[in-house]
């Protein structure tokens, strides 16, 4: 059957399972919007074309399936950059179509002209220019393709204008894949087996660090069974959150820069650390040298070009973490490891009075309280939390118990502050049964805020609790440890985000106390909206533990003590 | 850790096709590795190109310049030739001031290091020189005295030797390996 390049586009996308893209129309995409009627695809309008590569972005890390974003050429491409970036970062599936001027106008700096398949080259995972209608369905099959096997990325289609209006015949079963040089499907071989096997059986003081790997490979319940019938303790990485239950007695907690000191002092402390589906970022690590130095190192990993890369292993498994894990499971003999279990518990020492959570308020509102309650109204119920980046994210990462995969969306490779609000939209359009909250601070939450028309236009009942300290937080407690609280350009005026809201049709509220916080979170979730709680926190309240950029692992800047002692008093 | 540092060849196999070379060449400068030398040229199949690419590496790093390289969809096979018995050839033309006085010891040259002569002017000769890069270092070395006008060298081509053929295309796995049933898992 004959189509245009326009036609092929949506019947492709829906023939991969699209239900819904995120987009924003312009000149170079107009062919491919106008036959967007012939689709059953629905469109959702963001304000920004970086918001609508979040929302494409929240949409895959909520559901797994591959999130698409769609925008014209020039400024609505490079308005996608960071969201593609941000994705890349994350190893997250989306593909994005973007419009570019005809062919025969390439490389004339015609109007909104850019090479976007240049300007993104390093962060996607890959690209192609498609100027030939006949070459449009095999390269949108390919993108997903490429997308969402082996470890998944962003992928970006350029289309140009003619190669949209043109026609051809229409074959989907000719269109196939044509990649002779991917192959993600590696696995390995039964001597790296049998290596790992030997060094899980012989360690004394085993901790498995799991990352996103876990939750990307829907292997979660592998990963428990492992945890369980060898009884090593789990150290979860930011975007690890979820992959083993909070409640479970061998989930540790967070790793890295704002761990809890226990889980850290654990690595630092381990004879064996079998990493699952992490790349030992430098979030995570701290200083390398001194990194886990008693440790043998197993590394579970689908991408080969990450063994070896920031930290030296032992045996490198390289392959589907499910596939790898199936097969290691049934030869894993059975542990008790309570001596070692017991080491890592007394390490918890003071930490628990040292917690903001067990200090009275005294009449301040701390962002940690705000965490807490919410976790505590929403657990139980199918929650997606989905956080900016800074402090509230830490403290969120700390204070929220994430029971379920795929239960936090967060930006965490490439801190993108402005994530929050367009990724929940995506989340939300993914899993309208679950319930969706944004977490943000006050300067991420305005980088985006455009996209609360978005939501409102869309009826999506997302949740939105800003952490409002009236500073860019996490850069101002740099500013006070690190640089002699010289606060250059982190306080920060925002507008009133309840008549904000209001101005867009939203409910809000603003929460100053902690008594009040609880009645909010349920007050927005018994309301039939959308609804906003500004939280107006403790303005110079900082995330403990810290290990200084750069430092060793085990080298905390605790919560002060002053602190303790106020407690005490009392 | 080790940490020695050698020159490292791969021959890399990649789908002929508009800007994979951008594609190489950005790799290695965003994971900031240092490309000594890259050629590339077509192959026995008109649908795959060629590259040589020598860079300054220790084991590990060259381990990873592999698997990155494997990353980019359109690179087809890398093998890194570096300690296998291969052929190594680097061509250069070199324009030398060769007035009359000096004419004859530079063609004297010309014959010992087995290079020849492809172009003679008045005042010059153009040397044609193929080698490995030591072999053509060490002409332009006994040349430099005399006066090098200009010159130009290809970079560095690779072969291993033998029969066996680094057969790019017949390491491609069957199309049924593309199919795209596979959903991605939900957790």
């Amino acid at each position: 059957m004959k189509m245009t390049g326009a036609r092929i586009l949506w019947e492709c996308l829906e023939r991969e399972g699209v239900e819904h893209v995120f987009g924003y129309p312009g000149g170079a995409i107009l062919p491919a919007y106008d036959a967007l009627k012939h689709s059953r695809i629905h469109h959702i309008l963001a304000r920004h074309e970086q918001g609508a590569t979040h929302m494409a972005d929240g949409y895959a890390r909520a559901s797994g399936r591959v999130g698409v974003a769609i925008a014209t050429s020039g400024p609505g491409a490079t308005n996608m950059v960071t969201g593609i970036a941000t994705a890349m970062m994350d190893s997250s599936p989306i593909v994005c179509i973007t419009g570019q001027v005809g062919g025969r106008l390439i490389g004339s700096d015609a109007f909104q002209e850019t090479d976007i398949t240049g300007v993104t080259l390093p962060i996607t995972k890959h690209n192609s220019l498609v100027t030939r209608t006949a070459d449009l369905a095999r390269t949108i099959r390919e993108a997903f393709y490429v997308a969402r096997s082996g470890r998944p990325g962003p992928v970006l289609v350029d289309v140009t204008k003619d190669a949209q209006q043109g026609s051809c015949e229409f074959d989907w079963d000719a269109a196939r894949p044509q990649l002779p040089g991917y192959r993600p499907d590696l696995s390995p071989a039964e001597a790296e087996y049998a290596q790992a096997l030997e060094l899980l059986h012989s360690a004394k003081r085993p901790v498995i660090l799991a990352g996103q790997g876990v939750i990307a490979a829907g292997a979660s319940a592998q990963l428990r069974e492992l945890a369980e019938r060898a009884q090593i303790p789990v150290a979860l990485t930011l975007l690890g959150l979820g992959a083993m239950p909070a409640w479970h007695p061998l989930h540790l907690g967070m790793m890295g820069m704002h761990g809890e000191a226990w889980v850290n002092l654990a690595i630092q402390n381990a004879d064996l650390l079998i990493a699952l589906g992490m790349r030992f970022d430098d979030r995570v690590t701290g200083d390398k040298d001194s990194y886990a130095r008693g440790a043998r190192k197993i590394h579970v990993e689908i991408d080969p070009a990450e063994i070896n890369k920031n930290v030296k292993v032992d045996v490198a498994l390289v392959g589907d973490l499910s596939a790898v894990l199936r097969e290691l499971l049934p030869r894993v003999e059975p542990a008790d490891r309570g001596d070692w279990l017991d080491w890592i518990n007394r390490q918890k020492g003071d930490a628990a009075v040292r917690d903001i959570q067990t200090l009275p308020d005294n009449g301040h509102l701390y962002a940690a309280h705000v965490v807490h309650d919410l976790w505590h109204e929403t657990r139980g119920s199918e929650t997606v939390v989905v956080t900016d980046v800074g402090q509230h994210q830490m403290w969120e990462a700390q204070y929220y118990k994430h029971d379920h995969p795929r239960s936090l969306i967060t930006s965490g490779g490439l801190g993108t502050m402005g994530f929050a609000l367009p990724a929940a939209i995506g989340a939300k359009t993914a899993r309208s049964e679950a319930e969706v909250w944004v977490v943000a601070g006050d300067g991420g939450f305005q980088m985006t805020m455009a996209e609360l028309a978005t939501m409102v236009q869309e009826n999506l009942n997302v949740r939105i609790a800003i952490i409002n300290n009236g500073y860019l937080g996490m850069v101002r407690q740099w500013q006070e440890f690190f640089y002699e609280r010289n606060y250059q350009a982190t306080p920060l005026l925002s507008p009133d985000f309840v008549r904000l809201a209001e101005a867009y049709g939203i409910r809000a509220l603003r929460v100053t106390e902690r008594r009040q916080v609880a009645p909010a979170v349920r007050a927005a979730r018994e309301h039939d909206g959308p609804m906003l709680l500004d939280f107006r926190v403790e303005q110079e309240d900082s995330v403990y533990p810290m290990v200084a950029a750069g430092a060793a692992l085990d080298q905390m800047i605790r919560r002060p003590s002053p602190l303790v002692e106020t407690a005490a008093d009392e | 850790m080790n940490n020695r540092s050698t020159l490292h060849t791969f021959v890399v196999y990649v789908e002929n096709k508009p800007g994979v070379l951008t594609r190489v060449a950005s790799l290695f400068r965003r994971r900031a590795f240092n490309i000594d030398s890259l050629t590339v040229g077509r192959t026995e199949k008109p649908e795959v190109s060629r590259m040589t690419i020598t860079v300054e590496a220790d084991p590990d790093e060259a381990r990873r310049i592999e698997a990155n390289l494997y990353k980019l969809v359109n690179v087809l096979l890398v093998d890194d030739i570096t300690r296998q018995p291969s052929i190594l050839r680097d061509l250069a033309m070199i324009k030398v001031a060769a007035p009359h006085e000096v004419r004859s010891h530079v063609l004297e040259l010309v014959k010992v290091f087995r290079a020849r002569v492809v172009d003679v002017a008045r005042e010059s000769l153009t040397i044609e020189i193929t080698g490995t890069e030591d072999k053509i270092d060490g002409l332009l070395e006994v040349l430099r005295p005399f006066g090098v006008i200009e010159m130009v060298r290809t970079g560095m081509v690779a072969m291993r030797r033998g029969k066996r053929a680094l057969a790019a295309a017949s390491a491609t796995p069957p199309v049924e390996a593309f199919e795209n049933e596979s959903a991605v898992p939900q957790a």
